[in-house]
């Protein structure tokens, strides 16, 4: 059995505490009036010569994501029509300033629910496929994937708390000058949207709820009814899973940008998913190991955890690539303006999470060698964390602050209070079980596993 | 022509190879070469053969494809010949490397994969119309063969391989290569 040690305790409230802290400075500083905004954009308009300039190239590019801004989007000739001008664009930077903790508070809520629930899906890899390497770390993946319920309920509950603050098409406002956000609202509305994610959210914890339930009883049971069991819903999970990430993606990702559609946006998620939990259950294994308490996990158990982070850095490059080059060659302007966006604002995170998710990983993790020593894992591990912190980042944020974006207090303070509500969860649950899952029949081979 | 004697012990369990070439190697004899229908999983480590290098080649020829793949479209699109297709920005590589990618994944793929295969067969002397050198047909069926060289101690080495539980052995004059 594992005992929470109270440093980590105390390091995880500390963390809580201090994000709470972070979250709070953000919310109260983000209202702004409008003066306030035009003093802002005059001081930053004198401050360096060209800012108007780049004003004016933000406003063109971002000026259709925003229904409310299309009708001003023109060069102006006459001076009332100038003054009217600068009022929205004042009034549009400061919803982007007011709107900056919620994306701030949703990135970081959304960054390790899907750390669990990418564990979720590999954890039903594992059974369903019936891996003989990887049941020595089941009770890792299980205590892990405590986190899909809390965390999922908390997207869930900042998105509908936001609300138009990160999804414009659930201001009824815009809703009422959209055309196309009108013809997208039987899908894009917010009952249905809380419908369905209420479904994900339950079919994925029930999943979890049960598997867990089975694992343990198969620890003591005289035979392998639980482990067929557990088989069973693994697989039927799988099924339930990859329709409803995909949904999930729509709605709690895609829809933000909600004018812009994206065909394998869905698998793209899923690989940014999986491959942070894996590289979670590694650290994880390589801290509980460096403890002591998972003596049975070896150095080729790491090996081929290594190994699946290499794959999917790669699987997920191939994804980001597949999607950004099919768009960039086609250059339809509908969908290029997702990119536009980002590569003109977002140049240095969105070109550098490609550094982080794939070219350090890839040639740190090349080595067989260097996938069985733990600090060369946990260095690429925290590359690939980083990595795809910043890949959300820049899925969310340019729909909701465009160029208003930093990555200050409330980002850092939202993702320390995640952190240590993550940790806290996680490590609470790897309390309640014994970390050998012993009934399994796969244990024995499990145990004696070398690569 | 210069001959030597060697001792061809043959065996028909992989399991008690592993076990006589652990044995043998405790006694400190050197093993000329092993011939087994099939790969034995840890007969290398069993025997103190140093790991293979091949995959540090393939590395390497794939670094060679890349180059040549960034070399060749730079000259061809950029360089010699910038002509506007459809558009793309063909004033600079960076600004239309997403189109060059696909090309510079499979040249790397290419040279690596088949440089690779190529530098095998060349370190292990294999091509058309090579001469096989198999000294038993049974090792390619179902027996497995060690050969060591006798230097003067035939009757200990022939004792020791019984031992281990060879079914056969032979001595056998073979040409000094």
């Amino acid at each position: 059995m594992y005992t929470f040690s109270n440093k980590l305790m105390t390091f995880s409230i500390i963390l809580m505490v201090l994000g709470a802290l972070g979250v709070g400075y953000g919310f109260m500083t983000s209202h702004k009036s409008l003066d306030e905004v035009k003093t802002i954009l005059a001081e930053e308009a004198s401050e360096h010569g060209s800012g108007h300039a780049e004003e004016t190239t933000h406003e063109s590019a971002t000026h259709d994501e925003h229904a409310d801004e299309a009708t001003h989007g023109e060069s102006s000739h006459s001076t009332t029509e100038k003054a009217q001008h600068d009022d929205s664009h004042a009034e549009h930077v400061q919803k982007q300033i007011a709107n900056r903790p919620w994306s701030a508070l949703y990135v970081a809520a959304f960054f390790f629910m899907m750390i669990s629930l990418g564990v979720l899906a590999f954890y039903a890899i594992q059974r369903a496929s019936q891996a003989g390497w990887s049941p020595v770390l089941f009770r890792v993946m299980e205590g892990i994937t405590y986190y899909v319920l809390p965390g999922a309920l908390i997207v869930f509950a900042i998105a509908l708390w936001a609300g138009p603050h990160l999804f414009i098409w659930m201001d009824p406002e815009v809703m009422a000058n959209d055309e196309i956000l009108q013809n997208k609202s039987g899908w894009l509305d917010k009952t249905w949207f809380s419908v369905r994610a209420l479904i994900f959210i339950a079919g994925w914890s029930l999943y979890r709820y049960f598997s867990r339930k089975y694992s343990i009883a198969q620890d003591d049971a005289s035979n392998i009814k639980n482990f067929k069991k557990n088989f069973r819903i693994s697989a039927g999970f799988l099924v339930f899973y990859i329709y409803t990430e995909s949904m999930m993606s729509w709605d709690w990702v895609m829809s933000v940008d909600p004018h812009w559609f994206s065909t394998l946006f869905g698998w793209y998620l899923f690989a940014s998913m999986i491959v942070s939990g894996i590289t979670v259950i590694a650290l994880i294994a390589i801290y509980m190991r460096a403890k002591g308490y998972l003596e049975f996990v070896n150095d080729s158990h790491l090996h081929d955890l290594a190994k699946y982070m290499f794959g999917f850095c790669i699987f997920w490059t191939y994804l980001w690539f597949s999607q950004f080059m099919l768009i960039w060659y086609a250059n339809i302007p509908e969908e290029v303006t997702y990119f536009v966006t980002r590569i003109e604002q977002y140049n240095f995170p969105f070109f550098g999470m490609v550094v982080l998710n794939f070219v350090f990983p890839f040639l740190i993790l090349m080595n067989s060698d260097y996938k069985r020593v733990p600090w060369f894992i946990v260095l690429a591990g925290i590359a690939i964390l980083v990595g795809h912190y910043i890949d959300i980042f820049v899925m969310i944020m340019p729909g909701t602050v465009g160029d208003r974006w930093y990555i200050g207090i409330p980002e850092i303070g939202s993702i320390l209070l995640f952190a240590g509500l993550f940790i806290f969860i996680v490590f609470t649950a790897l309390t309640k079980a014994p970390l050998l899952a012993k009934g399994n029949p796969f244990i024995k081979e499990s145990e004696q596993f070398h690569y | 022509m210069e001959t030597s004697k060697v001792i061809h012990a043959i065996y028909n369990d992989d399991d008690v190879l592993m076990a006589a070439v652990k044995k043998v190697k405790a006694e400190r004899y050197h093993i000329e070469e092993i011939y087994t229908p099939f790969h034995i999983h840890g007969l290398d480590k069993a025997m103190g053969l140093a790991p293979t290098r091949i995959a540090i080649v393939s590395f390497m020829f794939g670094c060679v494809g890349l180059i040549v793949a960034v070399v060749m479209m730079n000259y061809m699109m950029i360089s010699d010949w910038p002509q506007d297709i459809g558009g793309k920005p063909s004033f600079s590589y960076i600004e239309n490397m997403p189109a060059f990618v696909p090309i510079m994944f499979e040249l790397t793929v290419f040279f690596a994969a088949h440089l690779m295969v190529i530098t095998f067969y060349l370190r292990s002397r294999m091509w058309p119309f090579k001469k096989a050198e198999n000294p038993d047909p049974r090792t390619t069926d179902d027996h497995f063969l060690m050969e060591i060289a006798v230097h003067g101690n035939q009757s200990e080495l022939e004792s020791l391989l019984k031992e281990t539980g060879a079914v056969e052995i032979n001595i056998v004059d073979k040409e000094a290569h």
